[in-house]
């Protein structure tokens, strides 16, 4: 069974504010464990693992949920901030 | 740069803010909001029950135009396993009363409604304007805070952190910490729609009646966690939740766990041939009371979900943000009408009040509990349950076994597989945390 996240996502609406992600990951060689979860945790399937080995985030369909935030904020691997007001996530229904 | 100042900004359009931000702007307070959404509540997710007391203290009447979706006449506590389920059910047409106790709600929608309320008592409410940074004076006062909006800067005498679990301006400036991974649980939920008589006839209601469905279980794979669905006017929620430090030690998905809940034989057949429209997720605080962090300091205050005021047992946090809301503001009036300063020995005043209402006192109630489910998740989530079915369906299958040899092979099994001490030492434990 496998959930494709993507898809889930299709039915969200979103503002993206092009150019502007709220989220950085820092320059890192080897992902830590906890950045490595965030592939398998993000809700909205934003992180992912390059050809290299480093974790990339991708924040379009992010939820703003704050997971990766409590994870990997403390340790320096990752730079996370709301959207501007009125972009990101909008959701309907909540 | 013109600087306005407020008696007070409110920062956050949700159950906490607009609690906090009606109850002053009713006694008269000059009061602005600031809510980072399109409109509040485009930004907030929650199951979602709301608790009419609560409410009911700070808009009476609102029974008249609140957008509810139906009164829960039904409650279900399943017990899971991979194909089964033990449940409890209690329902009572007493619960059909002229004015119900609790509701169903989307969120969205509920918050939109109550921002009204706020805005008609006459509070100004900027959206798309997210708070950035909390202003200090060199004592170390908050006296405002910047916000993204041209790098707009706005004066209060004092700012009520209504921000949510995961508020920034509260742990950027040192008030409080980031919550830790076992402090909070990270929720996903979807909105299935369906006829409103599809939802009558599969669970048994009627016109505005409603279930709500609470599932623990092997659902969570070991996990500390807890899956609900509740019925709406015509939509189905449907989600799931786990801590976060559960789900970084594990293998599992979100998403994959919510699927397999959808998938599971006493699930699936709820939710067939419903319409997906919304796939959200958000952290819910489950840390309780040791986790509540400082309530108050020079010129600020921090209630709701911000302040970890969430009752993971009876899954109960917006009447606790709606509560500490309106008592912050009551405490803010009182200060002001005594001509004080809101200093954090005055504001002080806050943290009384809220120690003195139910809120702290079922913080403080099951101050160990989520330290007990989570050291011992596997036996509560993974064990217990798969014993619970087993005994349960061994003692309904009729097979020709006399049923004393039943009764002694289920409570073997159940030796076996958790011990006899072991078994002991939950419900003791168990037994002292509920205390
Ligand atoms: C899946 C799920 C199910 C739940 N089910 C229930 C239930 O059935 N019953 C129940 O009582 N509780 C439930 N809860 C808990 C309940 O949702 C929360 O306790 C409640 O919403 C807390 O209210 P709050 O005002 O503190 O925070 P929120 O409602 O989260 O509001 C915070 C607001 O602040 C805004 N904001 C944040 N930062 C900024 C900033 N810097 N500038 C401007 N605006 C900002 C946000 O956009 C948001 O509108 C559930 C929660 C979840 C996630
Ligand atoms: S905030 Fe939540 S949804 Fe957004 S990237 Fe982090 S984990 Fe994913």
């Amino acid at each position: 069974m496998t959930a494709r996240v993507e898809e889930k996502l299709y039915q969200n609406r979103y503002v993206v504010d092009v150019g502007r992600p709220h989220i950085r990951i820092a320059p890192h060689v080897e992902p830590s464990p906890n950045l490595l979860a965030m592939t398998r945790l993000c809700p909205a399937g934003c992180y992912s693992l390059s050809d290299g080995g480093q974790v990339e985030v991708v924040p379009d369909g992010c939820f703003e949920c704050g997971t990766c935030r409590v994870l990997c904020e403390p340790s320096g691997e990752i730079e996370w901030n709301y959207p501007r007001g009125g972009f990101g996530v909008l959701f309907k229904f909540g | 740069m013109t600087v306005e100042t407020f008696d007070a900004i409110v920062v956050g359009a949700g159950m906490s803010g607009n609690a906090c931000a009606l109850t002053l702007a009713k006694r008269g307070l000059k009061v602005l909001q600031l809510e980072r959404g399109e409109t509040a509540g485009s930004k907030n997710v929650q199951g979602a029950i709301l608790y009419a007391d609560m409410l009911e203290q700070l808009v009476p009447n609102f029974r008249e135009d609140a957008p509810l979706e139906r009164h829960v006449l039904e409650q279900r506590l399943w017990i899971m396993d991979g194909t089964s389920h033990v449940g409890m059910h209690y329902r009572s047409d007493d619960f059909n009363e002229e004015k119900p106790n609790r509701y169903t709600i989307i969120r969205t929608q509920f918050d939109r409604w109550f921002s009204r309320q706020v805005q008609e008592a006459g509070a100004t409410l900027l959206c798309e304007t997210t708070a950035t940074e909390l202003i200090r004076d060199p004592s170390g006062r908050v006296i405002g805070v910047r916000t993204d909006r041209g790098g707009g800067v706005v004066h209060a005498d004092v700012v009520v952190l209504a921000e949510g679990v995961n508020g920034l301006l509260g742990s950027r400036t040192g008030l409080r910490p980031i919550p830790r991974p076992d402090h909070v649980a990270l929720a996903v939920k979807e909105m299935h729609f369906l006829p409103a008589e599809t939802i009558d006839a599969r669970f048994n209601l009627r016109e505005d009646e409603g279930v709500v469905i609470e599932a623990i279980g092997t659902i969570s794979r070991g996990m500390t966690g807890m899956a609900f669905l509740y019925t709406n006017k015509e939509s189905l929620s449907v989600g799931l939740g786990c801590l976060v430090s559960d789900y970084r030690d594990g293998a599992e998905t979100p998403y994959g766990l919510l699927d397999a809940f959808k998938k599971h034989p006493s699930v699936a057949p709820l939710l067939a041939g419903a319409e997906v429209k919304e796939y959200a997720a958000h952290l819910i605080p489950e840390g309780g009371y040791r986790a509540i962090p400082q309530l108050c300091g020079d010129g600020w205050v921090v209630v709701g979900d911000a302040a970890q005021f969430n009752n993971a047992i009876h899954r109960e946090g917006s009447n606790l943000a709606m509560t500490t809301g309106r008592l912050a503001a009551e405490a803010i009036f009182q200060l002001k009408s005594r001509r004080l300063p809101p200093t954090a020995a005055n504001l002080a005043l806050y943290r009384k009040m809220v120690e003195e209402s139910f809120v702290m006192k079922d913080m403080k109630k099951y101050k160990d509990m989520p330290a007990l489910l989570h050291t011992h998740s596997k036996n509560f989530f993974l064990t217990y349950p798969e014993l619970m079915s087993k005994a349960a369906q061994n003692f309904l299958r009729v097979d020709g076994v006399p049923k004393r040899e039943k009764e002694r092979a289920t409570w073997r099994s159940v030796v076996r597989r958790r011990s006899l001490p072991g078994l002991i030492g939950d419900a003791v434990r168990v037994a002292r945390a509920w205390r």
